[in-house]
């Protein structure tokens, strides 16, 4: 069965604590990284007729676009 | 009066709700079950804090979808007092029978302490029996509590009074210091557009007997129960 | 013993020794799934081989306790038809390895062994041990463990309430993560774990059994099968708090319709250690079909099944009657629940897989392992360790601020507040008391107090002192909330018993331990050991016992604060305890490294003083009341200063044994001139020690020796507190 997976990050402009505790920990062990982000990863196993949804899935419940955008990618399979 | 207090997997102070609505304010309460399609004889709604589902995906996320989720917009639609604390209130967000979303606190750190927040709009039934500008002493327990709306939604929040209550400190005053997670505008609780559905991040539920520290929180409850009595058909005659 | 056979034994992780009795008491050789059954049950961890015969020394009965020693958790009545739950367990080693996780399912796992006495989890106490905070690594397993208690112990609802956290070099690469667990149920209502009933059904249910903890010490790294392991095979332990939450109401949703006839657990060892404890206990025999184990991974073995330490299960027998209702009641949370196997008549642990017999052996076999008999000896440099360093003259109020800003002493908020201590709206008094007070909802006016504590300092130098010393701590921060003792729990944290001074130490431990409490009328109702805490090429921690304390409360109204609350205010010393430099706190702090013999923690006296504390509070005689501890009268006296707000002057000699030497049975209590009157009269009564400090006056702590006028302490309280709330984590 085919797999999407699905990256949902927050919106530039919204505050990503989480991404920056992340930068100020990779500085604070020697990597001065320009920026971080942290976000999502959800990988479905989804049947061909309901691949055309999965866009109204990420709007309705695997995001929240109020404050999170999402990408969608084929995979080969299920691993 | 009956008060139903919804349970979802995961919830935390639901027990603690009932508690305080039974043996704290002599009232009937219904414990809700999330996979419950119908709320019958229930005059005001309690959703509860706790990590409902595990706090997965998002706070709120997946309770969002569950099966009584119809019979509680139904239930708000029909102008029903609906109160969301803490988890409650992240879980209205995800429903979006409020505006906004509950992000992670700016420390990154749970907290549980004790905070002030300010009444600002005594135009719901949870807070008509207080005053505009009264300071309310109850805990906050919660690793994602910061308030966070776009700023027109904000802007519109406060135009229409639907910002219920902020964190201030303990004379009232609304500053930095004051806001425990970085909350936009300080809000620790908002309204919906009809006033009835409300939604706010500390637990009243904790600080509604003197012996825990504060009773402010009963106030609340009190009020909604006052609301629901003055809407009864003068006939009816029960004393409840 | 052949090379084949020795081969076989190491591969399952059984000691040769312990090889040849395991055959001895089978008739047999086990076959490779048995001996790797017994090599897990008889690990130190889950065998106690080391420590089951001294641990038979500590006192476990009062005509209070309901369930002693060797159930699940010790439960005591607490009056009002209710009872009270409690167990103390240790997860170090996992969380030296992974923090967050281990600490995690440390809390996991203490609340399900409450949950199995029947009791719903009401709170927990973590007492914590660390590297110095100012090294990396040592802050990275802080950080990791308390988000992992926080993690776990917030979101399955049961409210974090006290605990302590404490530093010391020892401890840099062996943290120690003890959890304290307490439980609430109806005196007639204990649950047990002792199987029974012939053709009663055998029921799993929680969440489905992964690889969990498999890869740990008792396992080999070669397959039995030459099969090499894929690396990504967790041998940690997860936890889901979720699931916790959704097994303890169904659990106790279960367990009120009376068709639960035993019930355990599944923790180190998984199903073959319920399995097997539930039928030793009840003196019966289980026959498991593992077809039956729901699974969440494909392709597990039969010792995989039997050994996975997959989290958040238990293990109920049932009657016939029941079995469907109950499991609805899972299935309705959300939970597996299926019957996996039957009790039977024959004393044995019978286990199928795939129709074929894999394991047959009498459970005892697994329950009852070996007891070991080592050498004791003590250390052969006590005496050297007895002998005080050489002391700096230092200021006292400079060492009072220091020993203010110690992370032994400094006030533990920025830890505490990242747990929920308040859900269950039980919470009386919570963590920064000498006590955490919880009431009992179901029985009004009563109440339960809480406390854990260790002192390593003491116990490295003086075993059997120190340990006494840590149990009449409990039992005085239990007074200060007007709590009598009814119930002591212990985790006893030690390096390798293989070693004569270790284990020398670890039964002068028990020694101390069981003196304190027979002076105090306080049984200890179970516990925890971990030994070989010590990193490679091991010097082993000190030796730590952490005793937790559960004390029954009266009118849970009824309790008074560690700080000063008014002006005017008469500050009193109770108890005239022996005290000394010897292993003090100040000693560490002054001379850099620890020295000095504790003094004679005398159990009778202490227990005097402690009891009129406790009445004192009950009386409401005391504004307030804090028990002397690290850092002597003159930390006592800068907390109740910090605490309430407010200075005080006091006359007292300022030699540093006397400002900071430490001792038993010794506080620092205030109240109004006619409640100290009283006070007087109930101590004069009791013949407990009473000495008049001074009063609390201002906003500076001024202690001042007799007949001189310059104090030799003078701080404000904004100083002290400073110090006191320094500590970073």
């Amino acid at each position: 069965m085919p797999t999407v997976r699905i990256t949902v990050m927050l919106k530039p402009g919204v505050l990503d604590a989480p991404g920056q505790a992340v930068r100020a920990g990779l500085h604070a062990l020697g990597y001065p990284v320009e920026t971080a982000r942290v976000g999502k990863v959800i990988e479905l196993a989804v049947p061909d007729a309901l691949r055309a949804q999965v866009d109204e899935m990420c709007e309705r419940f695997l995001a929240n676009p109020l404050i999170e955008a999402w990408t969608v990618e084929e995979r080969e399979a299920v691993r | 009066m009956t008060w139903g207090v919804v349970v979802f997997p995961g919830a935390n102070c639901d027990r603690d709700c009932a508690h305080v609505l039974r043996a704290v304010l002599g009232a009937d309460v219904v414990e809700v079950w999330h996979a419950d399609r119908a709320l019958d004889g229930i005059d005001a709604l309690v959703l509860p804090g706790g990590f409902s589902y595990g706090d997965y995906l998002r706070s709120g996320a997946v309770a969002a979808t569950a099966a009584i989720m119809p019979a509680l917009r139904a239930f708000a639609a029909a102008g029903g007092p609906v109160l969301g604390i803490c988890n409650g209130f992240q879980i209205l967000t995800e429903a979006r029978l409020l505006p906004g979303v509950l992000m992670r606190n700016r420390s990154l750190r749970f907290r549980c302490h004790p905070v002030w927040v300010r009444v600002e709009s005594v135009a719901t039934p949870f807070t008509a029996g207080l005053r505009a500008g009264e300071v309310l002493q109850m805990p906050i327990a919660h690793g994602e509590g910061a308030y966070l709306a776009p700023p027109e939604t904000l802007d519109a929040l406060a135009a229409a009074g639907r910002i219920v209550f902020r964190y201030c400190d303990a004379r009232g005053r609304v500053v930095p210091a004051a806001n425990p997670n970085g909350s936009a505008a300080a809000i620790a609780g908002v309204a919906n557009a009809a006033g009835n559905v409300v939604g706010l991040m500390p637990h009243p539920e904790r600080a509604s007997e003197a012996l825990l520290g504060s009773s402010d929180g009963r106030r609340l409850f009190e009020s909604a129960a006052a609301w629901v009595a003055s809407r009864r058909p003068a006939a009816s005659g029960a004393a409840r | 013993m052949s090379a084949l056979e020795a081969a076989a034994a190491s591969r399952a992780g059984l000691s040769a020794r312990d090889h040849r009795e395991v055959c001895a008491r089978l008739g047999r050789e086990p076959n490779p799934v048995e001996a790797r059954m017994v090599a897990v049950m008889w690990s130190e961890h889950c065998g106690y081989k080391h420590s089951k015969t001294a641990l038979r020394r500590l006192p476990g009965r009062s005509p209070r306790v309901l369930s002693g020693p060797g159930e699940n958790a010790g439960v005591v009545a607490l009056g009002g038809g209710w009872a009270l739950a409690f167990k103390m367990e240790s997860h170090n080693h996992p969380s030296a390895v992974d923090p967050y996780n281990g600490a995690a399912t440390g809390v996991g796992g203490i609340i399900r062994d409450i949950l199995a006495m029947g009791a719903r989890p009401v709170a927990l106490l973590d007492s914590l041990r660390f590297g110095p905070l100012d090294e990396p690594r040592p802050r990275r397993l802080a950080a990791g463990v308390i988000a992992g208690i926080a993690g776990y112990g917030n979101a399955i609802g049961v409210p974090t309430v006290g605990g302590e956290l404490r530093t010391a070099p020892c401890y840099r690469d062996t943290p120690l993560v003890n959890v304290a667990c307490l439980g609430l149920l109806r005196a007639d209502r204990v649950a047990t774990a002792a199987a029974a009933g012939p053709g009663n059904p055998v029921l799993y249910v929680g969440a489905r059994t992964g690889r969990d903890g498999i890869g740990g010490a008792a396992f080999a790294s070669t397959e039995l099968d030459g099969a090499r392991e894929a690396t990504d095979r967790a041998s940690v332990q997860m936890g889901d708090p979720f699931t916790g939450k959704l097994l303890i109401e169904a659990t106790l949703q279960a367990l009120e319709t009376g068709g639960v006839v035993a019930i355990q657990d599944m923790g180190a060892a998984g199903l073959t250690c319920a399995a097997s404890e539930m039928a030793a206990r009840g003196g019966v025999g289980v026959t498991l079909d593992l077809d039956r184990v729901p699974l969440r991974e494909a392709g597990m073995r039969p010792e995989e099944i039997l050994l996975s330490e997959s989290q958040e299960r238990m293990l109920l027998v049932v009657t016939p009657a029941a079995v469907d209702a109950i499991a609805g009641i899972f299935r309705r949370w959300g939970l597996a629940a299926e019957v996996v196997g039957e009790v039977t008549a024959e004393r044995r642990l019978r286990v199928l897989a795939a129709g074929r017999v894999v394991a047959d052996l009498p459970p005892d076999v697994l329950a009852e392992a070996p007891a070991y008999d080592p050498a004791s000896e003590p250390p052969a440099d006590l005496r050297e360790r007895w002998r005080l360093p050489q002391l700096p003259k230092t200021d006292p109020a400079d060492a009072l601020l220091r020993l203010l800003a110690h992370p032994d002493v400094a006030s533990k908020r920025a830890v505490y507040e990242q747990y929920d201590h308040a859900v269950g709206i039980r919470t009386v008094v919570g963590p920064g008391a000498d006590a955490a007070v919880l009431r009992v909802l179901e029985a009004p006016p009563l109440g339960v107090a809480l406390a854990a504590d260790g002192n390593a300092r003491w116990c490295a130098a003086d075993p059997r002192r120190g340990a006494a010393f840590v149990v009449l701590e409990a039992a005085a921060n239990l007074a200060c909330a007007g709590a009598e003792p009814v119930a002591v729990t212990d985790c006893l944290n030690f390096g390798s018993p293989e070693r004569a001074a270790g284990y020398w130490a670890f039964v002068e431990t028990i020694e101390g331990i069981a003196e304190a409490c027979r002076a105090l009328d306080v049984p200890v109702v179970g516990g925890n050991v971990s030994f070989y805490n010590e990193a490679d090429g091991g010097a082993g921690i000190a030796p730590t016992p952490v005793v937790g304390l559960a004390g029954a409360v009266p009118d849970v109204a009824r309790t008074v604060p560690v700080g000063f609350q008014r002006d005017g205010d008469v500050i009193v010393l109770v108890g005239d305890g022996e005290t000394g430099l010897g292993a003090s706190l100040y000693v560490q702090v002054v001379a850099g490294q620890a020295g000095g013999r504790p003094a004679d923690p005398a159990p009778p006296r202490a227990a005097a003083a402690i009891a009129c504390v406790r009445d004192a509070v009950r009386g409401g005689l005391l504004a307030s009341a804090h028990d002397c501890a690290d850092g002597g009268l003159a930390v006592a006296l800068a907390e109740a200063c910090v605490a309430g707000a407010r200075g005080a002057s006091v006359t007292w000699l300022a030699q540093p044994d006397v400002l900071f030497g430490e001792g038993t049975g010794r506080f620092v209590v205030s109240g109004s001139p006619s409640q100290y009157r009283a006070l007087e009269a109930m101590a004069r009564e009791r013949r407990v020690a009473l000495r008049v400090l001074g009063r609390v006056e201002g906003d500076r702590l001024r202690i001042t020796p007799p007949g001189t006028r310059a104090p030799a302490v003078d701080l404000s309280v904004e100083a002290m507190r400073a110090a006191w709330t320094s500590l970073e984590v």
